[in-house]
């Protein structure tokens, strides 16, 4: 069986400022659209925000190693289509 | 309904730009550093995202950033250095009046209201559109209708008559979203406020697109408040308990951590409206009164005042939560400042009319200071407050919260009916004016306003999204008190 792809959503307190309490509905929209297949989670400070100025790169999303930027519902959901291939 | 739902880039450039700015006022060069904002975030030969060029995506963030010093974009000179504005920013003494400005920079490329023929025009035969124009502003060229922009006086009778659904009305979102009719596009090609319609409900900051209309923050006058050592007090809206990624009660400590301090919560305050409000409701029914409306919401406040007079006998005479709890910090402490913690635009107007109200932050400019100084909240060590809040008055955040608490303190043999005006569009106005004259409301009599689809939780200066909101307050209202009928435990 393949491996599950793993996506962190950071709730940290910069990334969700930032952005990532409107990307909270990826916890329920990915299990419905692809089962057991991808594992998604809401976590704490994924410690990205506090090197230099990186905040303003918030909100983070991980999607298995692959840190994204800037991260919207769109783009974390292409990222899962690219690993899903 | 629309909630604040739709996550906005322009809301990420606005935070953005409120957590430089707190950097920069707490560095040892906050003018320099300020005027460097835009530079910043848009470097030399940096990718341009939005705009036609560098220069102009630097012009909208300098405005941004104006709004960001609480000044008006609309009078500062644009030839002015960010760094002199933001000295000037430090010499005020009180936050300007009106709590809105528009940023004209970025309003431009918004296209006027009217009425457009789209491709999918056939140029039929029975060509209805010009039959049913009364103006005669629909002519036929190569084929195609054509409105002469003239004569149209935009009725959009065309609109409907056109089988292929070939016409359409371009909505301007601000005019669109606009309950009063206080914001327009003019001549000059951006929108303007009329400030003696606007009732600040924020409703236009939520629509526009292009983030155009912006609050004018105090973030500056409460750093500087903080700085100076003074005795900076947080009264914080029931509203605030959904907006950050923690436990409620870890909100205290998280808030002091910024430099206030003490932390009172507003609800406290509610529990004296709801109180006061349901023994006036009791007084007013009894006087043969047929219905009442709550007086909570600041936004339906300044809708009562500016445009429907005929309801103040209606509406109740009981103060808001917010006033309430700044009259007890105030006794409390004499020599505070204070700091109302918004979730809207509306309580902004609110704050000036209250001496003891000194200062409004809403909760996109908390997070902002929260990321600037790097505190994570859900760190934070768990606190309770001095007054801790009964359960109804946590919940005045949600639309039905308040009629609901007014509810719990009326004797049961009182008929209550209550309704709930769940946001002010065009629609509830015509509505409350409707009852207003008539003196009478056929749906019930305890009639809740709130300006926002969905109470509190929908303001336009919240941060988290609508639906998440409202499961962490309700977590906490369920762990809060309920609120008892002493009277009518007596009775029983
Ligand atoms: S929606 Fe209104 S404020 Fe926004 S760009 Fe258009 S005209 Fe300007
Ligand atoms: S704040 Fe409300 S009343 Fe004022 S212009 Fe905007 S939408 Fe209209
Ligand atoms: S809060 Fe997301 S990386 Fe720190």
């Amino acid at each position: 069986m393949d491996k599950k792809v793993s996506v962190k959503v950071c709730l940290g307190t910069t990334c969700f400022v930032m952005g990532s309490a409107n990307l909270q509905e990826l916890i329920e929209l990915v299990p419905k659209k692809y089962g057991d297949r991808v594992d998604v989670s809401g976590v704490p400070c994924l410690g990205l925000c506090s090197i230099d100025w990186e905040f303003s790169k918030a909100p983070y999303v991980k999607v298995d190693d692959e840190v994204i930027k800037e991260a919207t519902v769109e783009k974390v959901l292409a990222a899962i289509e690219k690993k899903l291939k | 309904m629309s909630m604040n739902s739709t996550p906005k880039q322009t809301s990420h450039l606005k935070r953005e730009i409120l957590v430089r700015l707190i950097k920069a006022y707490l560095s040892d060069n906050f003018a320099e550093n300020t005027r460097l904002i835009p530079y910043a975030m848009r470097p030399k030969g940096s990718e341009v995202p939005y705009r036609c060029c560098i220069h102009k995506e630097r012009a909208i963030l300098r405005d941004r950033t104006v709004a960001g010093l609480g000044m008006s974009i609309e009078e500062a000179d644009d030839s002015t250095l960010l760094s002199t504005l933001a000295e000037e920013s430090l010499k005020r003494e009180e936050p300007e009046k009106n709590p809105l400005t528009v940023l004209t920079t970025a309003c431009k490329g918004c296209v006027p209201s009217r009425i457009y023929v789209t491709d999918l025009c056939q140029g039929c035969v029975a060509r209805p559109c010009i039959n049913t124009c009364k103006f005669g502003a629909i002519s036929i060229q190569n084929g195609k209708s054509v409105i002469d922009p003239e004569k149209c006086k935009n009725c959009g009778m065309c609109v409907q008559v056109c089988p292929y659904q070939a016409i359409t009305k371009i909505i301007v979102p601000c005019e669109n979203a606009c309950p009063v009719g206080a914001i327009a596009k003019d001549e000059d090609g951006y929108a303007k406020i009329d400030f003696e319609k606007c009732i600040s409900c924020g409703k236009c900051v939520a629509a526009c697109p292009f983030g155009a209309v912006h609050e004018k923050s105090q973030i500056i006058d409460i750093l500087k408040n903080v700085k100076a050592g003074k005795k900076v007090i947080a009264m914080v809206a029931p509203a605030i308990m959904g907006q950050l990624p923690c436990k409620p009660a870890q909100l205290k400590e998280a808030i002091m951590k910024l430099g206030f301090a003490d932390v009172y919560e507003v609800a406290q305050g509610a529990d004296v409206t709801t109180k006061t409000e349901a023994k006036e409701f009791e007084e007013r029914l009894e006087a043969g009164a047929e219905f009442m409306t709550t007086s909570c919401c600041a936004g339906y406040n300044e809708l009562v005042e500016k445009h429907i007079p005929e309801m103040k006998p209606f509406r109740s005479d009981t103060k808001t939560p917010l006033y309430y709890t700044a009259e007890i910090v105030k006794k409390e402490h004499p020599d505070a400042v204070t700091v109302f913690f918004s979730p809207c635009n509306a309580k902004r107007k609110e704050a000036m009319q209250n001496p003891n109200v000194d200062f409004v932050l809403n909760y996109e400019e908390l997070g902002a200071w929260f990321v600037a100084l790097g505190v994570q909240v859900s760190e934070c060590g768990e606190v309770q407050f001095k007054t801790e809040a009964s359960a109804e008055a946590r919940n005045y955040a949600v639309t039905g919260g308040v009629a609901k608490a007014v509810q719990t303190m009326l004797p049961e043999h009182l008929p209550t009916y209550p309704v709930v005006i769940n946001g002010l569009d065009k629609q509830s106005i015509r509505d409350l004016k409707k009852y207003a004259k008539n003196g009478v409301c056929e749906l019930g009599n305890l009639i809740e306003v709130m300006a926002c689809p969905g109470g509190c939780l929908g303001g336009n200066g919240t941060v988290n999204a609508y639906k998440q909101a409202l499961k962490q307050l309700t977590g906490y209202v369920n762990e809060s008190k309920p609120l008892v009928n002493e009277e009518e435990h007596i009775e029983k």
